[in-house]
């Protein structure tokens, strides 16, 4: 292997990390808010609300992100008329949009799963003891099923960004020039697939690195009550914990 | 006769085609501290959970504090009419559980100071100060930055006592609170309920404890399919008893 090329190789797509991040990023953000409306519609009980969720998430989580990124970008382009009609061609003319779009309806669709789970785990008693002391609905969400719902979506959501980091690389099929992008590029100008492609997977490599030890990090902030007492108890109560 | 703070008429409840509550009737005025008793399947913690509305009940009426809880049909079944109503009497009938319910998230403190914060929307430093009183009233003051998981089930539970206690209730209602604990850390649960009593706080109270009904009770109610068979004071009950079936209940218990 020919570690300079291999050094001058990862520098060159280092310029494709900041449009990566912003995939990533933005389509976990914007996912995850629709997921967390996604979820609520899901645990409702109206079934114009239930049915309508349950159906997002069918599609989006049984097909595959390729296919729904090439249906925006390409699919949607037979529609220009309409969609200029609308007034929303500016948006789906650009290959960006589209593939933000496509990732964040897809991680919307898993991670509503994941915070439907979390808050449908929150132990029935606690969620009465709080209304017993006449909370309301709001205030039990915020107080109560909330925080504990958190703790539990946490490590099953650092899957999903993980995840989500990684699919950013399907954006290169539609011309954005991420990480994978100008790899691919470089691979067609050098034929050197194996050096530029190991350059490529170690910058995912070290974004997933830092995406886990921070959710890592927030889950252990969050959970003292799942870390030893404060101060040591005797043995004899341990055991009863 | 003083006005009762919690009293319930003609209470019917069904879960699916089983009639857990066929008429009762009851009702607690200040200073009082009623023993529910019953075998299991008898209705009593589903009386208890009627009472602050955690479970609606088909028919009859409850009233808390001089007001009749709104009720309607709605398309589940009888729900409450005012939301915001049942909210604000809940505050004044505070619940211990039988499996303590402490939220596993925040500290002994923060569990005792939380719905006087938060819904009755008191001050923080007021009720952190008598947050610490309770604690030490029930023998935890030193437990008050640990998390629930970190306590045993005794301490668990006096924590929630005093959880309840911080509303500054008119009535306690508690439900079954020593059934789940190990025989050893009953003691501890029952000596804070019986200085409850003393001090003349008015309490409902679902249990198996026959020392507790007969020795700190001032009325004793026995449930029986769903009715009451028998009720009186505890001399009465336990001295002479009218129902057979009590009779058989209490010697079946030793």
């Amino acid at each position: 292997m020919d570690l300079a090329f291999m050094a001058e190789t990862w520098l060159a797509l280092l310029a494709g990390l900041p449009l990566t991040l912003r995939l990533a990023g933005w389509s976990v953000l914007c996912g995850g808010v629709l997921a967390l409306v996604l979820a609520l519609m899901s645990l409702s009980r109206h079934p114009a609300l239930v049915w309508p969720a349950r159906a997002f998430v069918f599609v989006f989580r049984g097909t595959p992100l390729l296919v729904q990124v090439f249906l925006i970008y390409y699919g949607l382009g037979q529609f220009r008329p309409t969609l200029q009609a609308w007034g929303v061609w500016w948006f789906f003319r650009e290959a960006y949009w589209c593939a933000l779009t496509a990732l964040s309806l897809n991680t919307a669709a898993y991670a509503a799963e994941i915070i439907r789970g979390a808050i449908l785990s929150v132990p029935y008693g606690q969620i009465e003891a709080g209304r017993a002391c006449g909370m309301g609905r709001l205030t039990l969400a915020r107080r109560i099923v909330g925080p504990i719902a958190l703790r539990q979506a946490l490590p099953a959501y650092s899957n999903e960004i993980v995840s989500m980091v990684k699919a950013t690389s399907l954006a290169s099929i539609i011309t954005l020039a991420e990480v994978t992008f100008i790899a691919q590029k470089l691979i067609a100008q050098t034929f050197r697939a194996v050096e530029i492609f190991i350059c490529a997977g170690s910058i995912y490599l070290l974004i997933n690195i830092a995406v886990t030890r921070a959710i890592l990090g927030l889950e252990y902030w969050l959970s003292p009550h799942l870390r030893a007492a404060p101060r040591e108890p005797p043995a004899s109560e341990a055991a009863h914990a | 006769m003083p006005e009762p703070i919690v009293s319930a008429t003609g209470l019917r409840k069904r879960f699916g085609r089983l009639e857990v509550l066929k008429g009762v009737s009851l009702g607690a005025e200040p200073g009082d501290v009623i023993s529910i008793l019953g075998a299991s399947g008898s209705g009593k913690s589903t009386l208890l959970r009627c009472l602050n509305l955690l479970e609606v009940p088909d028919e009859g009426e409850i009233r808390v504090a001089g007001e009749s809880i709104a009720l309607r049909q709605g398309r589940h079944g009888r729900e409450p009419a005012d939301r915001r109503q049942v909210e604000r009497l809940r505050q004044r009938v505070a619940m211990v559980f039988q499996s303590f319910n402490l939220w596993s998230h925040m500290t002994v403190i923060e569990n005792v100071i939380e719905a006087p914060v938060h819904v009755q929307r008191r001050p923080r430093a007021e009720c952190l100060a008598e947050a610490e009183a309770l604690l030490a009233k029930v023998g935890i003051a030193d437990k008050r930055n640990h998390y629930p998981a970190h306590l045993s089930g005794g301490q668990q539970q006096r924590a929630a006592i005093a959880r309840a206690l911080a509303m500054r209730p008119d009535v306690m209602l508690f439900d079954e609170p020593t059934s789940a604990l190990d025989p050893e850390l009953v003691g501890e649960v029952l000596r804070v309920m019986r200085q409850l009593a003393e001090e003349g706080r008015t309490m409902l109270v679902v249990t198996h404890e026959m020392g507790f009904a007969r020795d700190v009770s001032s009325r004793v109610l026995f449930l029986e399919d769903g009715r009451i068979e028998a009720e009186g004071t505890p001399a009465a009950m336990f001295g002479n008893p009218a129902s057979e079936r009590f009779r058989r209940f209490v010697q079946g218990r030793g």
